[in-house]
């Protein structure tokens, strides 16, 4: 029940918070943000009653709802989840936050929808269901649309429609796969099925098995983004509102990294090992393709997007590596990067609301004016960059680590990527920030703005410096989506054993 | 004929019962509430009798009809879309009619086309079909020109009047070859000549396919498909509805039946037939959308494509594609509905609101109609929460159920395309609007509620379906299992 608390209260302050902007323009924001600050509470008083599950799952809950297809209305929390519906309500606030000047047209719709995106990430985070998970992944892509093609900047029309249409395209793709594995479990049971656990336990053909993981692939990764399905990001990214941009790098791209690593590899163990490489490859291609197009932009917010398509690209590679270590480390790459580019996109967005641009060649020593936001500004950049000591380079470091021991040659291109992020760190700086005064002097950071950041940053270094905690909780959920215990545990299950080849050695968790 | 076979019938007695109260009622006072509630109840009391009607089996009356639980449920969704049309049309009627113009009888033939409507869900023979299919047909002439001070309502209709009738010819010529062939003109006995042979005889394909061109054009499916836009602009926004709903919708029921009786889908060739009419319909339909600025002519050509849905949901065969259409039609009808509700909902005095410039910034000006809009869109589309996502899961999982791969996925191709046009019209809502909002018309026409009522029963019927459609499928699936007519024995 706590689970579908934490879906619901954004989704039913929603409205409220539209209606409310009849009675005050303030009233929505405060709805919307006092919405998520009990989400907040709610997901840490979920990590109290963490001991209360049943093993695999910290808290589940299962209702039937269309049970002519074996659809239930499934939910679960484990670490990893718990982890991301942290994020969730954390970016969520940063993004309510950061549009508090920003917005000022239809203050209630805009939040309306905010909530209604953010309770679609909820879903999609906690949803053991495949066709819940689909409802609730569409259910972001419609108020992120309008986020962006309402409030955004001069392409809003065409950034817009660009991300509708490349996501949908790939989740219909997704949805075909869905529906099929669903099929196969009828066709083999009996009665089909949605539920998680049941097709985990479903034994497919190796050439069925490797065409549906390729349709979860090309969903997921789409939103991902992986070069080359990446083109929809810088448009969306740079033209949405500050606070769209938060949730899109901080949260959606995050569904699709969690996409992968809940359903395509466990789903299809046999089917994402074979095809590693290739997503590997992928990911690599997106670290030094993103990165060198990051450092060419003159564009500050589209070069945070292109940055970001790089940091993904390590998601990517750590997810595919199949190691419990590279795994790890992709998800406080997750973390981190969404923390670290939320930071930056509120910054380019406080930076746009004072000086009406976002190219930077009109900007230049602005420290001179603005020295708090100068300082977060490169306080997050070289958090981007993979400073030690930062949330980024935990994950990075364990990511290349773990994929070290399966391809040295990926990990050591994807090394590179860590010398191009410095490159267009600093280089984002160094053209804005520093250098001769082109600006008019400019309000600094408001207050609000400036307690959010702060804390973000404290965010950054606690992981940095002690990412025990969030690995401690990742870990046995970890443990139990990597294929090679799932191998074991199908293979004792179905009895089948000469279905599947045996699985290459476990792998030792840190 | 036994008591048996008159309750039977109770349904489409009533209905024709209703339509002689309606013009009687008519040569005595014309008033147009007055004449409205009486067509309304018509229908309302007409889904009240389909109870009666109902028997454990299927149930014959003579070679001409059978009334079985299928066509029980088409006549109730018939039903229910006319009362809603008829909802729909009381105000537009009201603004649109001009001095010396009558509105009375257009529900008089709105009844009439119903009736034909439902004489075809029930139809087990060639004379029944033609009865059926000329009764829609001839109320539809006066009706797409029941405006006839507008050109282009006109123009529609004599469009249409010259499109159908050469369609009822092939019709009558593949029947008489049909008939030629097999000596019946019962479905199941022309189906019979079928079941020994492994092949075909050339004639009796061919009359089979003549058939098959006169159903395809009144469900618009491609190459059959010319008349749709134009009809659809030109016709009155109710009329417009009814066409895309009532008229495609009874055709199909017949179509069900018609190639279940007759084991079609055995028949490869038919079934490739299919699958190339189905692939063309989704194609070109939504090709052709994409470069509409008309609003009517757009939903024309995205009903054209949903209907290359159907098809796939109906090649997929069985009781699951029987299941799957049907429960796809009654998504389509109340997605349809609540679109062209709108539509005739914004038109003003003089014309349909068929441009997008009438669209403009509508979420700011009316935010519930443009609501109720977008909503109707999005499941045009097929997003979830919506019943639209449901049809198109039950169509993607009837066609994965089957085999059907290629037309699966480029059913998935065809909606991934379509989100283009339907967002298009969703962003010019949503944009600033041209005059201020302000400037609020005033309406000094009543009959606005129910316009309302109507257009809010479909958008919660829409709501409702899309996020608990349990009951739903559990009614269609006892009404599709109990049957297993031959074609589901494939």
């Amino acid at each position: 029940m706590i689970l579908w608390t934490l879906i619901l209260i954004p989704l039913l302050a929603a409205p409220v918070a539209w209606w409310s902007e009849s009675r005050s323009r303030e009233a929505p924001r405060w709805l919307a943000a006092g919405a998520l600050t009990m989400n907040l509470i709610l997901a840490l008083f979920v990590v109290n009653q963490a001991e209360s599950g049943n093993g695999r799952w910290l808290v589940e809950t299962m209702e039937p709802w269309i049970s002519q297809w074996g659809i239930g209305l499934h939910l679960g929390l484990d670490g990893v989840s718990l982890v991301l519906v942290l994020l969730t309500a954390f970016l969520g606030l940063v993004a309510i936050i950061s549009s508090w000047t920003e917005i000022s047209t239809r203050i209630g719709f805009f939040h309306f929808n905010l909530l209604v995106v953010l309770s679609g990430v909820f879903g999609v985070f906690l949803a053991l269901d495949l066709f819940l998970f689909f409802v609730f992944w569409e259910v972001m892509l419609v108020p992120m649309y309008l986020l962006i093609a309402i409030w955004g900047h001069e392409q809003r029309r065409y950034a817009a429609l660009k991300f509708f249409l490349f996501t949908q395209a790939g989740s219909l793709v997704l949805f075909v796969a869905i529906v099929a594995l669903a099929t196969l479990h009828g066709q083999h049971t009996g009665t089909p099925s949605f539920d998680y656990s049941a097709l985990l336990a479903l034994p497919i053909a190796p050439t069925v098995a490797w065409w549906l993981m390729l349709g979860f692939f090309l969903g997921f990764v789409v939103k991902l983004p992986a070069v080359p399905f990446h083109t929809w990001l810088p448009d969306a990214h740079t033209e949405a509102p500050t606070g769209g941009s938060v949730i899109l790098a901080g949260l959606l791209l995050k569904t699709g990294a969690y996409g992968l690593l809940r359903f395509a590899i466990p789903l299809f163990p046999e089917a994402s090992r074979d095809f590693a490489p290739v997503a590997m490859a992928l990911g690599v291609a997106g670290i030094l393709y993103g990165g060198v197009l990051a450092f060419a932009q003159t564009d500050f917010k589209r070069l945070v997007a292109y940055s970001s398509v790089s940091h993904l690209g390590f998601a990517l590679v750590g997810i595919y590596a199949l190691t419990g270590l590279a795994l790890q480390g992709a998800i406080v790459q997750l973390v981190a990067h969404g923390i670290s580019t939320g930071a930056l996109f509120m910054l380019a967005g406080a930076l746009q609301e004072r000086l009406h641009t976002r190219d930077m060649r009109c900007m230049g020593g602005l420290w001179a004016s603005v020295p708090r936001l100068s300082a977060l500004a490169l306080f997050f950049a070289v958090a981007s960059l993979g400073l030690p000591g930062l949330a980024n380079f935990v994950g990075e470091f364990l990511v290349l680590f773990g994929a070290y021991a399966r391809h040295p040659l990926m990990a050591a291109f994807a090394a590179a990527g860590m010398v191009i992020a410095a490159v267009y760190s600093l280089a984002l700086l160094q053209r804005t920030f520093f250098g001769p005064q082109v600006n008019n002097v400019v309000p600094d950071l408001s207050t609000v703005a400036f307690v959010a950041l702060i804390i973000m940053g404290a965010v950054q270094v606690g992981l940095g410096w002690y990412p025990g905690l969030l690995l401690a909780t990742t870990k046995p959920a970890i443990q139990s989506l990597l294929p090679a215990d799932h191998l074991a545990v199908r293979v004792a299950e179905s009895g089948k054993g000469t279905a599947f080849r045996n699985a290459k050695n476990p792998v030792e968790l840190r | 004929m036994t008591r048996a076979d008159l309750m039977a019938l109770l349904p489409l007695l009533t209905l024709s019962m209703f339509c002689i109260l309606t013009m009687l009622a008519i040569a005595v006072r014309r008033h147009h509430p007055t004449i409205a509630v009486l067509a309304a109840a018509g229908c309302l009391v007409t889904i009240a009798t389909l109870p009666f009607s109902r028997s454990s089996q299927s149930h014959p009356v003579t070679d001409l009809l059978v009334f079985d639980s299928a066509a029980l449920f088409y006549m109730g969704l018939l039903l229910s879309a006319t009362t809603v049309i008829i909802g729909l049309s009381f105000r537009y009627l009201a603004v649109q009619v001009r001095q010396g113009e009558q509105s009375e009888e257009f529900y008089l033939l709105l009844l009439l086309a119903t009736l034909g409507a439902l004489v075809l869900t029930a139809a087990a023979h060639l004379v029944t079909l033609f009865l059926g299919l000329e009764l829609i047909g001839v109320s539809l002439y006066g009706l797409i020109g029941y405006l006839r001070s507008r050109r282009t309502s006109l123009e529609a209709a004599l469009k249409y009047v010259i499109l159908s009738g050469s369609a009822s010819a092939f019709l009558l010529f593949g029947m008489a070859l049909l008939y030629f062939e097999t000596g019946a003109m019962v479905f199941t006995d022309i189906g019979a000549h079928l079941l020994p042979a492994t092949e075909v005889s050339a004639l009796w394909l061919t009359g089979f396919l003549l058939v098959l061109v006169g159903v395809g054009f009144k469900l618009g499916l491609v190459p059959f498909h010319w008349w749709i836009p134009d009809v659809y602009q030109g016709a009155p926004a109710p009329v417009t509805a009814f066409v895309a709903t009532v008229s495609k919708g009874a055709v199909f029921a017949l179509l069900l039946r018609f190639i279940g009786d007759l084991n079609g889908l055995q028949v490869g060739a038919v079934v490739q037939l299919f699958a190339v009419l189905a692939a063309l319909t989704m194609f070109i339909g939504n090709f052709l959308a994409l470069l509409q600025n008309n609003v009517k002519r757009l939903l024309a050509y995205s009903s054209i494509t949903h209907f290359g849905y159907v098809l796939v949901a109906f090649l997929a065969g069985g009781p699951l594609g029987a299941e799957a259409v049907t429960f796809y039609l009654v998504a389509y009808f109340i997605m349809t509905l609540g679109a062209f509700g709108v539509v005739s909902v914004l038109s003003e005095a003089g014309r349909d609101a068929d441009q997008m410039d009438d669209y403009r910034g509508l979420l700011w000006m009316h935010p519930w109609l443009a609501g109720v809009f977008i909503l109707m869109l999005l499941s045009l589309a097929g997003i979830p929460i919506t019943i639209g996502f449901m049809g198109k899961f039950y169509a993607v999982a009837a066609g994965l159920g089957a085999g059907l791969w290629l037309l699966v996925l480029l059913l998935v191709i065809n909606s991934a395309i379509a989100v283009y046009y339907y967002l298009r019209l969703v962003l010019t809502m949503v944009e600033q609007p041209l005059l201020p909002t302000d400037d609020v018309r005033v309406e000094p026409i009543g009959g606005r509620w129910i316009a309302v009522v109507s257009l809010g029963f479909v958008t919660a019927m829409l709501l409702s379906l899309g996020v608990y459609p349990g009951p739903l499928m559990a009614v269609i699936r006892d009404v599709f299992d109990p049957l297993l007519r031959p074609m589901a024995a494939s």
